[in-house]
């Protein structure tokens, strides 16, 4: 193979004038977390919402709520991607349509992307936030109730604040996989961190090197969204609490 | 009137009936105990009372109010009702004075301060309150069904409710919470109490109850009861259980 390897490449202006290949690269990289932690409100927000639903003692919600992590966890990203970029404004009544897809350039793919993204990872949540609440012993719910809690403070005081703890784990693997899934949103154009490298390689022809800066850039948020979580799980830790998982029935 | 009144009782789960006619009631400052075999639907009855369990026919009266009337308030109702777990059932991510005081300010709509001072009273009466900053993975069991003794005291209940209170303890901690419970009833609070502690109920209890299949089989003042009970099923059952 007779490649060029130039790793000062990254400190070389663009030929688009608008600053070094590292800051093309850093800028995608701002894109990225943008998507990701837009995208990371709507799933928490909308996750914890629908996970909740599917524990609650109403058949027509909770059928409703599993159809909609079906959906959304059946359907490919990339093609959610599409729907929401080419499909959604056509289906919106026209001046709506219209106005989503006459958004300034950054906006126009940013704000599907994030919807996508966070609607996609919504669903996993919601499947994670089901599950922690179920692991959660049933004695919990009728305690809370017995006091007389009514449900949605029951949720509020007794069960949430516990599933979220024991789902601190699962969560941060979601969140992990938001920021490497916002990789996807460069098919609808967001110049996210790969199009950044992408667009690196293809002016500078530094393939590899390219490739590499953007490999270590996510590297360094997952370290860095690692020790924040496990800081977060430090912070949440319950003295003397062993997990749910050593309980058992009897009623 | 009496405090707790359940008249003509059933419930069924799908097609298998876990209460069948069930009548009793307890008065004011009575001590009833409820025994029976595994199965036989002591908690089921007993969670009938605040509503946890709903029923498909007859009607269960506290303090006069139904209880399975759709008008009726059941968070209201239930906050008058103290309830204990076999599995305590306390939060584990709120401190021990949090545990206390979080039904009081929710339901009662009492302030933080008039809600701590009042758990912190009945944490004291329970003996624990040098614990009060504690988490409930911090103690004993026999400590957590205290604290959650004191829990539903601070809520002022106008009766108790007790699950098998003492089933899940080691045998060094089940005296530390009859204890508590032999207390409170010398005070006089109506309680209606699930257990297997045969000696808890010769010293504290009124009347004793005994359950076979969903069925009420004995009713009978605790003399009666311990002297010898009517049915055979609860002859068996004594003598299985006091000769353990
Ligand atoms: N949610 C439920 N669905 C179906 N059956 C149930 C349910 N809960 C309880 N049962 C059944 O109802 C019957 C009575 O249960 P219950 O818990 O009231 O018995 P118990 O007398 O308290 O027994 P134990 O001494 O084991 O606590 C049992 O046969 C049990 O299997
Ligand atoms: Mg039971």
């Amino acid at each position: 193979m007779n490649y060029h390897w130039n790793w000062k490449i990254f400190w070389d202006l663009t030929p688009e004038g608008s600053g070094t290949y590292l800051h093309t690269l850093l800028v995608g990289l701002m894109w990225t977390l943008a998507t990701a932690l837009a995208a990371w409100v709507i799933a928490l927000a909308l996750g914890a919402v629908i996970g909740v639903l599917r524990t609650a003692p109403r058949k027509w919600a909770e059928r409703f709520c599993n159809g909609y992590v079906e959906l959304f966890r059946n359907i490919p990203l990339l093609v959610q991607m599409f729907l929401w970029f080419f499909v959604l404004p056509e289906l919106l009544p026209k001046h709506l349509g219209d106005a989503i897809k006459q958004m300034p350039p950054p906006w126009a793919s940013y704000v599907p992307a994030v919807l996508c993204l966070g609607f996609f990872t919504s669903a996993r949540v919601a499947e994670q936030v089901r599950a922690g609440i179920q692991a959660l012993p049933r004695g919990q719910r009728m305690a809370g109730t017995a006091l007389g809690l009514t449900l949605p403070q029951t949720y509020r005081y007794v069960i949430l604040p516990m599933t979220f703890r024991i789902i601190l784990p699962p969560l941060t693997s979601e969140f992990l996989n938001i920021i490497k899934n916002s990789s996807v949103a460069l098919t609808i154009g967001v110049i996210e961190l790969t199009a950044a490298a992408r667009a690196m390689q293809e002016f500078s022809f530094q393939v590899f090197e390219a490739f590499t800066g953007a490999t270590v850039l996510y590297i360094l948020t997952n370290i860095v969204v690692i020790y924040g979580m496990r800081w977060v799980e430090r912070r949440l830790a319950i003295p003397g609490f062993i997990g749910p998982a050593i309980r058992t029935g009897g009623h | 009137m009496a405090m707790i009144e359940i008249k003509d009782v059933s419930k069924w789960y799908g097609s298998f009936q876990v209460l069948t006619d069930c009548t009793t009631s307890v008065e004011k400052g009575e001590v009833i105990v409820v025994c029976g075999p595994s199965g036989s639907g002591k908690s089921t009855l007993i969670k009938t009372v605040n509503a946890l369990e709903p029923v498909q026919k007859g009607d269960i009266f506290v303090d006069g109010v139904k209880v399975n009337d759709p008008k009726t308030n059941l968070p209201k109702l239930r906050a008058r009702v103290g309830m204990v777990f076999q599995h305590f059932e306390l939060f584990p991510h709120l401190t021990v004075r949090q545990n206390l005081s979080l039904a009081q300010t929710l339901v009662l709509g009492r302030a933080q301060r008039e809600a701590d001072e009042r758990g912190l009273r009945y944490l004291d009466r329970v003996g624990l309150a040098s614990h009060k900053d504690k988490f409930p993975g911090q103690l004993s069991g026999g400590q957590q069904q205290r604290v959650a003794i004191a829990r539903a005291l601070s809520m002022d209940p106008i009766c108790m409710l007790f699950d098998e209170p003492t089933s899940a303890l080691d045998p060094e901690m089940i005296n530390e919470v009859l204890e508590v419970m032999q207390q409170l009833a010398t005070e006089g609070m109506t309680m209606m109490v699930v257990t297997h502690e045969m000696g808890f109920a010769n010293r504290v209890a009124n009347r004793v109850i005994f359950m076979d299949a969903g069925h009420i089989v004995e009713d009978a003042p605790k003399a009666e009861f311990f002297g010898k009970p009517r049915s055979e099923r609860a002859q068996q059952f004594l003598a299985k259980i006091l000769h353990h």
